[in-house]
């Protein structure tokens, strides 16, 4: 096939990007050339619209061991222990074909983490589906969950938390976001630079099928009317394969054979051998003919560019090959010596005794282009006032039954059990909790995981959505005892080559960049995912938060259930009465501008160290953080859960009672104290300047306000278990 | 007490199984599936997972496997074999126990507590448990019991139901069933019932810090039966 410039503009090239090639090749690459250029130059592996951006982003810390730009994050937790981790997107496979999609994108984070030397503990997921109305969105939701279910289940890795969300802008565009956490010894852990002249490049997992080529380029293009014809771009996951993978990896990982290892995800060997020859500047050299090959007659093309799943690349020390052979022969995987490192910082294909690439390492990475595209600056929205006689006919009692059925509120149950949640015997906090908690085997050390998005508020206003969503993931650990760490980013945008689009993804960047800083919760690994849009139409920006943090006695860990008649509740933060962009706007008053509540940073920390010092001190019961629907969503939730009830009393502010239960003011948490330890509680609370209410007192099983208003919990609990299953039944 | 723990390719409650077994008092020993000979074992175990990924059909493939003729022959000869979830699916597989077991009636994994009612206790599993009812956990695919109905009828008259899904008050109602087993069925025995298959994992709940307490009270008991 003759190569120009329609050629490369077909495989998704710009015509200028081209041009550049030819510079850079000083002559017109050959097709197979073509074809790596434009997988590496893809927004998806090039980040050629984002690295500007993300460079701002805090990544270093105490606790950090390996910031950004690896396979995954790495974190210290002390005695020797790491905790590696890292979330990606697998938006575009998932719409065009939900389960393989979901769970190959389960299977790429997973392979991300156990290429590090780490064995993956848990797995996390964010999930946002289009309108419920919307016809395709109960199927897709029905084949993610499967497909999540499907690879996470059989890998034996336990699934301990996530989030779903419904919402029109992700009709045609919903996003999976998939993270997991891996546990390793800080002196075992493998990196992807390769170094030393004249070793082993190792294939390993695995056969190379047809499956998956360019997947990486259509994860970089917005969908049309035709994307049906992409199914054959998604790749078709094994994740049996992926166990045996994993288990061979990790027995050679207990030798000194490898000097480095890396997964072939998107853009497979292409990505993977020059990643490695990069990093490690260098050349690498390889030998098409010995690539192991599940279809015959595959070109060079096909092969470099295939995205089967479950393959890994190594590169081995001299005279290793047979020992490392052997592992891989008991796991029945293939195993194949395909080439060499070279010192010629070129990357040098072969197949039938034929030179079919020839390319200089640089020119794909430190040349790939790097944009500083147009953005535009978000205005803050003007708050809306909201009228007396807009709420006068609400009673608090049936907002808050709606809220509790809202789809983006109630109770996910049926999504998470269909994932194994305590396989590996040490998930000490489930699914459907403030974050979920597994201990490190054998110590008396836990990690807590959350994820979360809250694409309104990004969307309302990008800087304090960004900002929002890094203190929200921060609340999250607090509330279960954890000491917060480190996070990871999944950042889920529309276009860049549209300035709104792209002003929403620099200012959400901006947000999270500056709550990290200011909460020393560094950014450790991430991902981005444009062109998240159907024809002009972007998704709402959703920046995706994973954070990671440490209980250091899993004895210690705080739940969300209330746990005793007659324990007092507390409210800590302060109450504003911020409704704009809250559910009850958005939702029962049906109101959709104006500001998301503001977020105040140094509340968040001083809030945020003050609860964990009452957990410290053993004074804290229970805990939750405040988020959608406000205080009484919070508690009707802490009720449902403990199966308890609670008397509620206002407090005296001048805010109205619609403005206190349901605005949405950052910085909140909810705790339940005992009785006797309330002196020394407020003691605690006064001297760090930590606003609170006195909220009320638990009860057997009615949630009362001010005496005057009632429900059972039973009553609640119904109106947040039924929707899903109701929905997904019908 | 010496135990094996079985590993198949794509085991994956193997670890969980040895550390549980480990926890209360068994010295355990982990046994490839290529191994031809069983070590000296007071029991056998066929832990739970994804055994040769279910391709062709649960179990199926790990029935065939090198060390199942030991297993074999250690069960005929009245050894004590435990398979747990894919372990009883690898049981029924061999024949070593009665029936099918299949999809789950709604077509979903279900990962949750479950409560079992003990069905017989003249047996060295269940012998000397004081409850009637336990609380265990469950997290399959396939675990929807089925047999012919000459089949049932002899397991009735053998007594071979090992465990009914039930509620916390030994209540066994359509309503309890997790997975649409026929009568309930969680676990069984074979006829001598030194062979168990059951769907629940205790390997899971063995402390209060995880879903609860009940599989401890299972193998304290298991293994004093044994002595």
């Amino acid at each position: 096939m003759i190569v120009n410039e329609q050629v490369a503009v077909d495989h998704g090239l710009k015509k200028d990007e081209y041009a550049k090639i030819c510079e850079l090749l000083k002559r017109t690459p050959n097709i197979t050339e073509l074809g790596i250029f434009s997988a590496m130059w893809n927004e998806h592996c090039s980040y050629k619209s984002s690295r500007l951006h993300l460079k701002k982003l805090p990544t270093k810390g105490k606790k950090v061991i390996q910031g950004p730009g690896e396979n995954a994050g790495v974190i210290d937790i002390e005695d020797n222990d790491a905790i590696v981790f890292k979330i990606e997107s697998h938006n575009h496979p998932s719409f065009i074909e939900p389960y393989q999609g979901a769970a190959t994108g389960v299977g790429g984070i997973m392979r991300d983490v156990f290429t590090m030397g780490a064995r993956p503990i848990a797995n996390l997921n964010s999930i946002h589906f289009g309108s419920p109305q919307n016809k395709k969105t109960k199927n897709l939701l029905r084949g993610v969950v499967h497909g999540i279910g499907g690879y996470g289940n059989c890998m034996g890795v336990p699934t301990i938390a996530g989030q779903t969300s419904f919402d029109s802008s992700y009709n045609g565009n919903i996003l999976v976001n998939a993270m997991t956490l891996g546990l390793v010894k800080k002196d075992k852990i493998f990196y992807s630079k390769a170094a030393g002249l004249n070793k082993p490049v190792i294939y390993v997992g695995s056969k190379t099928g047809r499956d998956g080529i360019h997947g990486a380029s259509m994860a970089s293009a917005s969908f049309d009317e035709k994307i049906e014809e992409k199914k054959p771009t998604v790749q078709v996951g094994d994740p049996f394969t992926e166990k045996l993978l994993l288990e061979a990896c990790l027995e050679l990982m207990a030798g000194d054979s490898i000097i480095a290892i890396q997964d072939m995800g998107a853009a497979g060997l292409t990505s993977s051998s020059i990643e490695m020859a990069s990093k490690g500047n260098l050349g690498i050299e390889i030998n098409l003919n010995k690539v192991p090959c599940r279809e015959t007659k595959m070109t060079p093309y096909e092969i470099m560019l295939s995205e089967s799943q479950e393959r890994m690349l190594i590169v081995l020390e001299n005279g290793k090959e047979e020992k490392a052979k052997k592992i891989f022969d008991k796991w029945n995987l293939d195993f194949a010596v395909i080439g060499k490192t070279t010192k010629s910082k070129k990357i040098e294909l072969y197949f039938d005794e034929e030179k079919v690439a020839d390319i200089p390492v640089n020119t794909l990475v430190e040349n790939s282009p790097m944009y500083d595209r147009k953005w535009k600056k978000a205005k803050l929205p003007k708050k809306n006032k909201i009228k007396k006689e807009d709420t006068k006919h609400l009673k608090i009692i049936d907002v808050l039954k709606k809220i509790l059925a809202n789809p983006n509120v109630c109770s996910k149950e049926w999504i998470w059990q269909q994932y194994d949640h305590t396989v590996m015997g040490d998930t000490i906090q489930k699914p459907g909790g403030d974050a979920g908690v597994v201990r490190v085997h054998g110590t008396d050390k836990a990690i807590a995981a959350s994820v979360d998005s809250s694409a309104v508020y990004c969307w309302a206003h990008p800087l304090t959505g960004g900002k929002q969503v890094v203190c929200e993931s921060f609340r999250n650990l607090i509330s279960v005892g954890a000491k917060p760490i480190a996070i990871t980013n999944c950042l889920n945008f529309g276009s860049p080559e549209n300035e709104e689009n792209m002003g929403e993804f620099v200012e959400c960047v901006q947000g999270i960049g500056e709550a990290s800083e200011y909460l020393k919760f560094p950014v450790v690994s991430g991902n981005v995912s444009f062109y998240n849009q159907t024809k002009d139409q972007g998704i709402k920006p959703t920046p995706t938060i994973g954070g990671v943090g440490l209980i250091k006695n899993y004895q210690n860990m705080i739940t969300m259930d209330f746990k005793e008649v007659d324990n007092l509740v507390l409210v800590i933060g302060k109450t504003e009465g911020h409704i704009d962009q809250s559910l009850f706007a958005r939702n029962i008053l049906d109101e959709k501008n104006g500001p998301p509540p503001e977020v105040n940073l140094f509340n968040e920390k001083n809030n945020g160290e003050t609860l964990l010092k009452l957990i410290d001190n053993n004074f804290i019961k229970s805990a939750h953080d405040v988020s959608l629907g406000g205080i009484i969503t919070a508690v009707a939730k802490m009720c449902i859960k403990g199966k308890k009830g609670i008397n509620i009393k206002k407090p005296k502010y001048l805010i109205n009672e619609i403005e206190y239960f349901f605005a949405e003011d950052q910085g909140r948490y909810i705790i339940e104290i005992n009785k006797k330890d309330f002196k020394k509680v407020a003691d605690i609370l006064h001297k760090n300047a930590v606003h609170f209410d006195e909220l009320g007192t638990i009860n057997e099983n009615e949630l009362y306000i001010n005496d005057k208003t009632k429900v059972t919990i039973d009553e609640l609990s119904t109106s947040n278990k039924s929707w899903l299953t109701k929905y997904i039944s019908k | 007490m010496k135990s094996s723990v079985i590993t198949f390719p794509g085991s994956n409650c193997d670890r969980d199984m040895d550390v549980a077994l480990k926890k209360f008092g068994f010295k355990n020993k982990m046994v490839w599936h290529a191994d031809a000979e069983l070590p000296k074992s007071d029991l056998v175990v066929l832990p739970g997972g994804f055994s040769y990924g279910d391709y062709l059909r649960c179990g199926s493939m790990a029935s065939k496997s090198k060390i199942m003729q030991s297993v074999i022959n250690f069960a005929n000869s009245g050894g004590m074999v435990m398979g747990i979830c894919n372990g009883f699916q690898i049981l029924v597989e061999t024949g070593l126990v009665p029936g099918v077991l299949l999809r789950n009636k709604y077509l979903e994994f279900i990962c949750k507590n479950v409560f079992v009612k003990i069905n017989d206790k003249k047996n060295k599993y269940f012998k000397n448990v004081d409850n009637e009812v336990l609380e265990f956990h469950i997290a399959h695919n396939e675990g929807n019991y089925f047999c012919t109905n000459d089949q049932l009828k002899e397991i009735e008259d053998n007594n071979q139901i090992a465990i009914n899904y039930c509620d916390e008050n030994g209540k066994i109602e359509d309503q309890f069933n997790p997975n649409g087993s026929l009568k309930n069925i969680a676990g069984i025995f074979n006829k001598e019932k030194n062979v168990l298959g059951m769907m629940p994992h205790p390997e899971r709940m063995i402390d209060t810090s995880l879903s609860g307490e009940d599989g401890s009270l299972f193998f304290k008991n298991l293994i004093n039966n044994l002595k």
